[in-house]
């Protein structure tokens, strides 16, 4: 298995690890899921994301090949501006989400994830070779800290961030990046820095009361109360943005056709409308209900799945996320769990506020 | 005078003649971790020695819990319904699970005492 530049770190912290996108990742740490989660919505969670892949496109045509691999304009990106997006393939599925940064007129980052690191490399490079453009991959340190006080504890750091909006990026210092972005609903920032200053930059956020270390058991049931999709269970390459419920990633003028790979067979399916999307659920009593149960509706017909569920400390019960047939929402609808039926109420999205600093 | 036996699955059992009281072990709860759902058997309810019969949810996963002997349930700890954490409090004292009448009481001596068990987990 990889390791991250802070696996000592993890280990002298207390954490237990396990395998996540063929890395050593911390579970969770002597905390707990539950008040690491808390914290983070309270204070500051420091979250080690260095699994995450960095590619950073450059060259004359680096805009047009960011064009033909997601639907977005980047021609006309403003510089700084970090802008959630998709690879989409040739049947508008998503390849993977990510989040590219637009750093420099002729140079992008994009920020993928771990688990489709290989995929996404490939495919990145396949359109290189069309457009004058050079990809080049960057291993580094990445860190989030998310939470209301995590502008406080970079500003006494020295790092100039109040100012810096949400979906905004500045690079602070060479082989450094940093942007008011995150995957918790909370205000917050991902920093990425070279692999040998990571531990030392960790240690200096901890140094902090404010500042917790966070696992991925919460980075997850974080994400999830926040409605944000996880690659891999609410998205994959035979999901739409459409049926995702994201096609607010898209703006209106490429829905109808564009540059992009999978824009025809986008507009087609928006055209013919989706039969299936992407809602919230909220399990009626207390029981989690997780990824892979069965929804059906009153006389047992199987109307979806759920692919994303578990127990959501702030909103304090069971959340879920499922793909549901669009006409099955103005029925009950039950999830199957070990034979039993519960019933599931629709639930809009997010499950807990947003937080974040416009 | 009763006697407590440990599983290789980490439960407990507390014997009083052919009564028992099972939970799982100290050990188990915190490798759970923060423990938000507790889906216990109903009374009289039969169960055989591993078989399944209780779904401890935590926050990170759902576990099994296994009977460690045949018998029939007699009592649950519905407290649980309402604090299921008690299991993380108190897993081997207020966070028991549930109550059996034994069936075959040869099956307890496949089970450890509390040495063997401390030995199994370090």
């Amino acid at each position: 298995m990889k390791h991250t530049p802070l696996f000592n770190l993890h280990e002298s912290s207390g954490a237990k690890m396990g395998e996540f996108a063929g890395y050593d990742m911390p579970l969770f740490y002597p905390l707990g899921v539950m008040k690491e989660h808390l914290h983070t919505r309270s204070s500051a969670g420091l979250f080690d994301i260095s699994h995450m892949v960095h590619m950073e496109v450059t060259g004359s045509e680096a805009a047009q090949l960011i064009e033909r691999a997601c639907p977005y304009d980047a021609s006309n990106q403003p510089m700084g501006q970090a802008r959630y997006t998709f690879f989409l393939n040739e049947n508008a599925g998503v390849i993977d989400d990510l989040i590219i940064t637009r750093l420099e007129s002729n140079r992008y980052l994009i920020v993928s994830n771990a688990g489709c690191a290989d995929k996404d490399i490939a495919h990145i490079n396949s359109l290189a070779e069309i457009f004058n453009s050079n990809v080049e991959v960057i291993p580094r340190g990445f860190l989030a800290l998310q939470g209301p006080k995590a502008e406080s504890v970079l500003v006494q750091l020295g790092y100039a961030v109040r100012d810096l909006a949400f979906m905004t990026a500045i690079e602070p210092k060479a082989g450094w990046f940093l942007s008011r972005t995150g995957y918790t609903g909370e205000d917050g920032f991902e920093i990425a820095m070279p692999v040998e200053e990571t531990e030392a930059f960790a240690q200096k956020l901890l140094e902090s009361a404010d500042v917790e270390l966070i696992g991925l058991g919460a980075r997850d049931s974080l994400r999830l109360e926040a409605g944000l999709s996880l690659y891999g269970q609410d998205l994959d390459d035979s999901v739409t943005p459409h049926e995702a419920g994201l096609l607010w990633a898209i703006p209106k003028s490429l829905r109808q056709g564009g540059p992009f790979i999978g824009a025809d067979a986008l507009a087609e399916k928006i055209a013919a409308g989706r039969t299936r999307k992407r809602i919230g659920l909220r399990p009626t009593g207390k029981m989690p209900v997780r990824a892979g149960a069965k929804l059906v509706n009153e006389t047992g017909e199987d109307i979806g799945k759920v692919t994303s569920g578990g127990f959501g400390p702030s909103f304090e019960g069971p959340v879920a996320l499922g793909l549901i047939e669009m006409n099955a929402t103005d029925q009950p609808i039950f999830a199957e769990v070990r034979g039993k039926q519960i019933p599931m109420e629709v639930h809009s999205l997010p499950f807990v506020p947003h937080n974040y600093k416009r | 005078m009763s006697k407590t036996y440990y599983t290789e699955e980490h439960e407990w059992l507390t014997v009083d003649g052919d009564e028992a009281t099972v939970g799982i072990t100290n050990h188990a709860q915190d490798q759970l971790g923060d423990i938000v759902f507790v889906e216990l058997p109903d009374v009289d309810d039969e169960v055989e020695q591993g078989g399944d019969t209780v779904v401890i949810e935590s926050v990170k996963a759902a576990s099994d819990v296994y009977a460690p002997v045949s018998g029939t349930i007699t009592e649950v700890n519905s407290a649980l319904d309402e604090e299921p954490a008690m299991v993380n409090a108190g897993a081997e004292t207020d966070g028991w699970l549930y109550k059996m009448k034994i069936s075959n009481a040869e099956e307890l001596s496949e089970l450890m005492d509390l040495d063997a068990y401390k030995e199994l987990i370090g």
